[in-house]
């Protein structure tokens, strides 16, 4: 009788104890490309998400309405598929079940997760996906950078401003939204707003590496200037290659140049060229530039817009928890979470000021950098269009 | 007109080059075991990661080679590593199966996970990230006429084509190596009954079909500098395709079937809208497969795999 009131007590100790720690932890997931072709994506968010969690459960957790919380944050790689990112969205919902989560970071992936989190009651905030049809009709997904028929009027204002050119070429990924919606934007607002004409409109597949064709239609025409609205995997190669037949002229790209690789991986190719972006690193102050710093001095290289947008990202979700407060009831603090973040206003980023609009888009302005004679992403001029 | 037909001619010579090497490391495999080594697009993918650390390596500890040296250093030791490894996983996968006198399609499934063996242990131990191919030789760049270019690269490239396929032929037409690797293809339970080593025989093919993608792999680095470990899986495919459709069992119909994958291709893409290039590269090839199933130069057999 006494060994089991013994056994009884012990048992109920230990499911005491695992109960406790349950409601201390705030988990969120990250929906993320560790692996696949752009794996510096998925990197820079990673890596931002680590800052984060290891200086806020450095303090001894997140301060929510009194109460502190440690920070469990859950890294699925979604290996840059869509297929694969939806399974991974699955996972988090409802294996680990998270509270909110961070990504995926491009809208090939998003848009389809974005349903899955939607359909699912699960709020998720995309750092760096720029494709329309992310956020719209679903109250649930909100992203933390503009959107790309705000980038493709900016883009096509410098580039005549910059370039006074009329003819440009643009090549795109036929595989990738981003990349497609992106280059039939730019398309309409350069021939629309600014009176120009597109003389080459060529795709490409994500898998290829040969671009001989393109740039020789390209080379042949009389375009003067190239837009290439692609991943910096794409980007490297497509630059090198254009240089090796000759190209000298302008070259203009989209956010997803951003990558610390970039100017490694194209051979310098990209030296001189221009981009749409969401923050310059280089001359950056106040908080952003601290926020550069303690990831330089953790990770050893400069942090890409990914990791910027990450940041921001991550600490507006937070802000909504905090907002919100947590009942224990994950679908009652889901919902909440939704809530708090569609109110946040002027909320002071590392990239800029953002207010929610009712679609769950930041308003923003853009930025137009230069890659640098040392390969660094120097701040040009912020524009809207 | 005339100018861009021959910009793309060049350009269609040069993929196809690529295409034609690794083709012809699969046929020469298939040729002596009948067995299709799928995991030979990967060995390619791995040679380039060997010749980058190769010459990582040299540069490092002999500040004063450059350029046609190490170019030529690089090929020696990628070849010869690349080689080792090939008769590794012979060793290692293949023959313990030949031994037990598996089906040859069991040895092809084993061939199927080597490669991705080799592509996801690539991935576990150096990372996710892309890395870029070093510079080796400087890049020259002529211009033959009015809208053509060609480097020095691309000319290099598709010379070694043709030259790795001339050494090919004559090393299995003329020498006994190279009829014993052809007798083992017509029946291999004869062979050793006339006194032919077939253990060293099929080491060896595999050794220079591995040497041939090495070949291929350092030459796609210097070209397209941009190297992840899935690099080797979509050209190996195509390759292998091409390789069927030209013929697969003799070399001049590996060897045509990566010009023609090659040209296909780059032809489709210079005169179609750009979307188009896969589906009617491979609707083409399916029309050629149609009218000649065992492909140009093949020869008809009841079993292929």
């Amino acid at each position: 009788m006494k060994k089991i009131l013994v056994l009884g007590l012990a048992l109920a100790a230990i499911g005491l104890c695992s109960c406790a720690k349950k409601t201390q932890v705030i988990k969120i997931g990250f929906n993320i490309p560790l692996t696949g072709d752009s794996p510096k994506v998925g990197e820079g968010s990673k890596f931002s998400g680590d800052l984060v969690l290891n200086a806020i459960n450095a303090e001894g957790g997140l301060d929510v309405k009194g109460t502190k919380y440690k920070l469990e944050f859950v890294y699925v790689d979604n290996e840059l598929k869509a297929d694969s990112a939806i399974q991974a969205a699955y996972k988090l919902i409802d294996q680990d079940k998270v509270l909110a989560c961070l990504g995926p970071d491009g809208s090939r992936r998003a848009i389809p997760a974005g349903q899955v989190y939607n359909d699912e009651s699960t709020p998720m905030i995309s750092p760096w996906a720029t494709n329309p049809n992310v956020t719209l009709d679903r109250p649930y997904v909100f992203r933390a950078c503009f959107l790309d028929p705000f980038q493709a009027p900016v883009a096509a204002k410098f580039a005549k401003e910059q370039f006074a050119c009329t003819n440009v070429a643009i090549i795109y990924n036929l595989e990738d939204d981003y990349s497609k919606t992106l280059a039939e934007l730019f398309k309409e607002a350069w021939e629309k707003d600014q009176g120009g004409k597109v003389t080459v409109y060529e795709s490409f597949g994500q898998k290829d590496q040969d671009f001989s064709v393109q740039l020789t239609k390209v080379m042949d025409s009389d375009a003067e200037l190239l837009y290439l609205p692609c991943y910096y995997n794409h980007v490297a190669l497509i630059t090198s290659q254009a240089k090796d037949l000759g190209w000298s002229k302008p070259v203009m790209g989209s956010d997803a140049w951003g990558s610390a690789d970039l100017v490694n991986l194209s051979k310098g190719a990209v030296i001189g060229d221009y981009f749409t972006t969401h923050y310059a690193a280089a001359g950056a102050v106040g908080k952003t530039k601290e926020f550069i710093d303690a990831y330089k001095a953790a990770y050893g290289y400069t942090p890409d817009d990914v990791a910027a947008l990450s940041y921001d990202a991550i600490n507006l979700l937070l802000k909504a928890i905090q907002e919100a407060g947590l009942t224990g009831n994950l679908e009652k603090d889901r919902e909440a979470v939704k809530d708090a973040l569609g109110k946040i206003s002027d909320y002071e980023g590392v990239t800029g000021k953002m207010t929610f609009t009712p679609d769950g888009d930041p308003i923003k302005d853009a930025v137009v950098v230069k890659i640098s004679d040392s390969g660094e992403f120097t701040f040009v001029r912020s524009l809207q269009p | 007109m005339f100018s861009y037909f021959v910009q793309n001619l060049i350009n269609a010579l040069q993929w196809g080059s690529f295409y034609s090497m690794i083709a012809l490391g699969y046929c020469l495999v298939y040729g002596v075991l009948r067995l299709i080594n799928f995991a030979h697009g990967d060995i390619f993918m791995t040679s380039c990661y060997i010749a980058f650390f190769v010459i990582t390596g040299v540069t490092a500890h002999f500040t004063g080679i450059t350029g046609i040296p190490l170019f030529v250093i690089t090929l020696v030791v990628t070849m010869g590593l690349t080689a080792l490894l090939g008769v590794g996983i012979e060793r290692v996968a293949y023959r313990p199966l030949r031994k037990k006198g598996a089906n040859r399609l069991y040895v092809v499934i084993t061939a199927l996970m080597i490669g991705f063996i080799l592509e996801n242990g690539n991935l576990a131990l150096l990372g996710a990230s892309s890395r870029r191919f070093p510079d080796i030789l400087p890049k020259v760049i002529w211009n033959l006429g009015p809208s053509i270019t060609i480097t020095n690269l691309k000319v290099l490239v598709i010379i070694s084509a043709f030259v790795v396929f001339a050494i090919l032929q004559f090393i299995v037409q003329k020498t006994t190596l190279g009829m014993s690797m052809r007798a083992i293809s017509y029946d291999k339970f004869a062979i050793p009954l006339m006194g032919i080593p077939v253990n060293t025989v099929i080491t060896f093919t595999f050794a220079l079909g591995s040497a041939l993608a090495a070949i291929a792999g350092i030459l796609f680095g210097m070209s397209y500098q941009v190297m992840d470990p899935y690099m080797g899986m979509i050209i190996g495919w195509k390759a292998f395709i091409a390789a069927v459709v030209g013929g697969i069992g003799d070399i001049r119909g590996a060897f045509l079937g990566g010009f023609m994958l090659g040209i296909i291709e780059i032809f489709v893409t210079a005169f179609l809208p750009s979307s188009y290039k896969d589906l009617i590269s491979f609707v083409i090839l399916l029309v050629i497969l149609t009218f000649k199933p065992t492909g140009f130069f093949g020869v008809a057999k009841s079993t292929k795999i």
